[in-house]
């Protein structure tokens, strides 16, 4: 048990992370380098005002008649991003990992609030679920893959849930919840998880596209 | 409001699609697929693909979806399911009946009119993925007939609707000569050189709305513009090709629209009431000819009038009286920002504008435009049940009080005037040029 543990905190987390972060820059290069290749224009409408102007826009909550018209969603939505990026990111448990490693370390949160974030994205990932379930629009374009990334997703948190109250075997949760986070890194760059990286970049497309060509809002 | 006739699942068939899904190989449609898919397009396609997390947002921003009770086969993500997913899935193995029906959707199911880009989260532009759909659909030659026919005269005489040289200029003569009655100095000065605008217009105004030449040309020259038209081919701003897929039409159309104004030398070019033309000189056309903006300035009628009635070129003797409700062109509104001009425009020459809503960017499109109108009667169904919440918009409008529907676009104007009918709502729909030249001082 102690060397499977090993590995996948060791080697495995490695691999994870040089994945993710090589994916990630993968992915991002390989997109720039098509653009080059084949979209030069692109960079002609490409405008810093209209760009910044569209993702802050669409980075608020409320602020577009779509946010407006879905108040739930948009809570809900926001409420999930928000944790999932800070809950991994300033958990004690991780962050303490980290000192005892390389002597890194920086501020936490208080562990009831990251329970409460864990557990928000949990309920996130099940909203989720249930509207995929019962809207006959998000229904319609579903497939086994969107099941499986929500999965994919919900899975870290909680195992990591479960870890933190130690209610059934400490180790075999704590490797299970260690791999699953690693599937996670893993799979944001392979997967519509990439949405993370590109999203900045087609909300700056089309941002430049409404506000330096069509002069029109795109909220 | 009348009821909507009853709805029957009436089979449509249409002789373009027929005909053409017959020639086509499994070889060839996956060839065609994979030129466009691998081959022509880039990273906004994969973008778009990659990004789009089947969130379903989209959904209630296209007026089909909204029409159709919330039908998920209608919703602008239902729409790239049904046809590009399956390809790029498929690699571009999929039937010829797959192709048939991907047409109809692409080309008949969306106005291109990008109010879902909207309401996608990420700005993910489906209507560019339709027409994606609809490149591969021409050069499988699986295109419906009647706009296809309108492509074939664009590509044979420059203008969409079979106009022979000399019947152009007949026409403006012709027009003329009937507003020299009015206004016995008036000219319409045909290839004068160095002049400060050139105007141009639509194959559909000389062919069934020379009215429409006859209001210009005395807007023009009251307002005592500096202007000509081309007595050569390049006159016609508009662009089926742009909407059939056929790239390489659209760039010759634009190019000729563009070189006659260069050779005419003149400043800028105006334009009439056109939504579609717009976007084809100001955005399609133009960026396939190289130019990242038009390489002659071009200005829309709202942008003109604004200008004329701002300078005090024109002025307005007395306002139009009865209410009037405006609908905005997604293709100047959205595409081109005219949406305050707009409302200057016309409440500067109409007493009383009844907003409907929404409106601006936010307004619904009129399911004609985009092409579809173009494809003819065997779709004519297809734009009436697939936009019954336009009726519902205008009927609401209606019962505010307006009862004149100004429509500053042709294929708006023409997609209105059926819904009007269909669904009874009594409407008199004008273009701005018809009130503005009622309504203008002219000299006695
Ligand atoms: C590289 C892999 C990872 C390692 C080695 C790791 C390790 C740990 C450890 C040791 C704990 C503490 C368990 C305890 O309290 O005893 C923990 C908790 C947790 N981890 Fe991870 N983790 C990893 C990846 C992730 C990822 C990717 C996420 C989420 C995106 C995540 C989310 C959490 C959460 C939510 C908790 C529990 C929070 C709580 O309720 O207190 N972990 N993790
Ligand atoms: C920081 C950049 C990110 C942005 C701007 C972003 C944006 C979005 C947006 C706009 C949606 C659309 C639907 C909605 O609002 O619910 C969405 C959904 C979602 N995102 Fe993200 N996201 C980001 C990062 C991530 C990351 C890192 C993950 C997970 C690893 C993730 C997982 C999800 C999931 C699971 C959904 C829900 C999909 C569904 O409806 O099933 N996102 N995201
Ligand atoms: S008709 Fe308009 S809203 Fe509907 S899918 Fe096409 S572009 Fe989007
Ligand atoms: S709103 Fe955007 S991301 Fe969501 S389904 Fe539609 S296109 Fe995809
Ligand atoms: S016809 Fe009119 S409303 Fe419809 S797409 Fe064109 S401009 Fe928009």
């Amino acid at each position: 048990m102690h060397s499977i543990y090993n590995f996948v905190s060791g080697p495995l987390a490695w691999l994870a992370f040089i994945l993710f972060i090589g994916g990630c820059l993968y992915r991002l290069i390989s997109l720039m380098v098509l653009v080059h290749r084949k979209e030069k224009f692109i960079y002609s409408y490409m405008s810093l005002k209209y760009s910044l102007r569209s993702i802050f826009r669409w980075s608020t909550p409320f602020a577009t008649e779509n946010m407006r018209r879905h108040p739930a969603l948009t809570i809900v939505a926001f409420a999930f991003h928000i944790c999932l990026i800070l809950t991994p990111l300033f958990l004690l448990a991780h962050v303490t990992l980290i000192e005892e490693s390389w002597n890194l370390s920086w501020w936490t949160l208080p562990e009831g609030l990251a329970e409460i974030m864990t557990l928000i994205v949990v309920a996130a990932c099940v909203f989720f679920l249930v509207r995929r379930l019962v809207n006959p629009e998000v229904r319609y374009v579903t497939s086994v893959s969107d099941y499986i990334l929500l999965a994919i997703v919900a899975a870290p948190f909680i195992t990591g849930f479960l870890v933190y109250y130690q209610w059934f075997g400490y180790q075999t949760l704590l490797i299970l919840h260690i791999l699953s986070g690693e599937v996670m890194l893993v799979a944001i760059p392979f997967t519509r998880l990439s949405h993370m990286l590109f999203a900045p970049l087609t909300r700056a497309y089309m941002g430049s596209e409404f506000g330096g060509v069509r002069h029109a809002r795109d909220w | 409001m009348t009821e909507a006739a009853v709805k029957e699942e009436k089979k449509i068939t249409d002789e373009g699609l027929e005909v053409g899904v017959q020639n086509l190989t499994a070889e060839r449609i996956q060839k065609v697929i994979n030129r466009v898919l691998k081959g022509e397009s880039g990273a906004r396609l994969k973008a778009y693909v990659d990004t789009c997390v089947h969130c379903g947002l989209c959904s209630e921003a296209c007026h089909y979806y909204l029409s159709h009770d919330k039908d998920p086969q209608y919703s602008p993500v239902g729409k790239v399911k049904q046809t590009l997913w399956k390809m790029l899935k498929a690699r571009g193995n999929v039937s010829a009946d797959f192709i048939k029906r991907a047409s109809e959707i692409a080309s008949t199911e969306c106005n291109a009119c990008k109010r879902c880009a909207m309401y996608c989260p990420f700005g993910i532009d489906i209507a560019y993925m339709m027409l994606t759909v609809r490149r591969i659909c021409h050069l499988l030659g699986v295109t419906p007939l009647y706009i296809q026919d309108t492509a074939h005269s664009h590509a044979v005489t420059m203008n969409q609707m079979w106009i022979k040289d000399d019947e152009w200029i007949d026409t403006l003569q012709w027009q003329e000569e009937e507003a020299q009655a009015e206004i016995p100095t008036l000219r319409i000065p045909l290839e004068r050189e160095g002049a400060d605008i050139m105007y141009s217009v639509i194959g559909p105004e000389p062919k069934f709305q020379a009215q429409l030449l006859y209001q210009a040309a005395v807007i023009m020259d009251v307002a005592g513009v500096d202007w000509t038209m081309p007595a050569t081919p390049g006159w016609d701003n508009s662009d089926m090709a742009m909407y059939t897929g056929d790239n390489e039409i659209m760039g010759r159309v634009k190019r000729a629209h563009f070189e006659t104004a260069a050779r005419l030398r003149v400043n800028r070019i105006v334009m009439g009431e056109c939504g579609h033309a717009f976007r084809s000189v100001y955005d399609m056309g133009n960026r396939w000819l190289g130019w990242r903006m038009p390489p002659i300035p071009i200005v829309h009628a709202i942008d003109f009038y604004y200008e004329l009635i701002q300078n005090k070129k024109i002025t307005i003797t007395e306002k139009f009286k009865e209410p009037v409700t405006l609908h905005d062109p997604c293709n100047v509104i959205r595409g081109g920002g005219l949406a305050e001009k707009a409302r200057y425009v016309v409440n500067a020459i109409c007493e009383e504008l009844i907003e409907m809503h929404p409106n601006r960017e936010h307004n619904y499109c009129c399911c004609a435009g985009g092409g579809v109108i173009n494809c003819g009667p065997p779709y004519k169904m297809t734009r009436m049940d697939g936009n019954r919440i336009k009726a519902e918009q205008l009927f609401a409008a209606k019962s505010r009080g307006a009862k004149i529907l100004i429509a500053p676009c042709h294929n708006c104007h023409s997609g209105l005037e059926d819904i009007n009918h269909h669904y009874g709502l009594g409407y008199e729909i004008k273009f701005i040029s018809d009130i503005l030249y009622e309504v203008m001082d002219k000299p006695a």
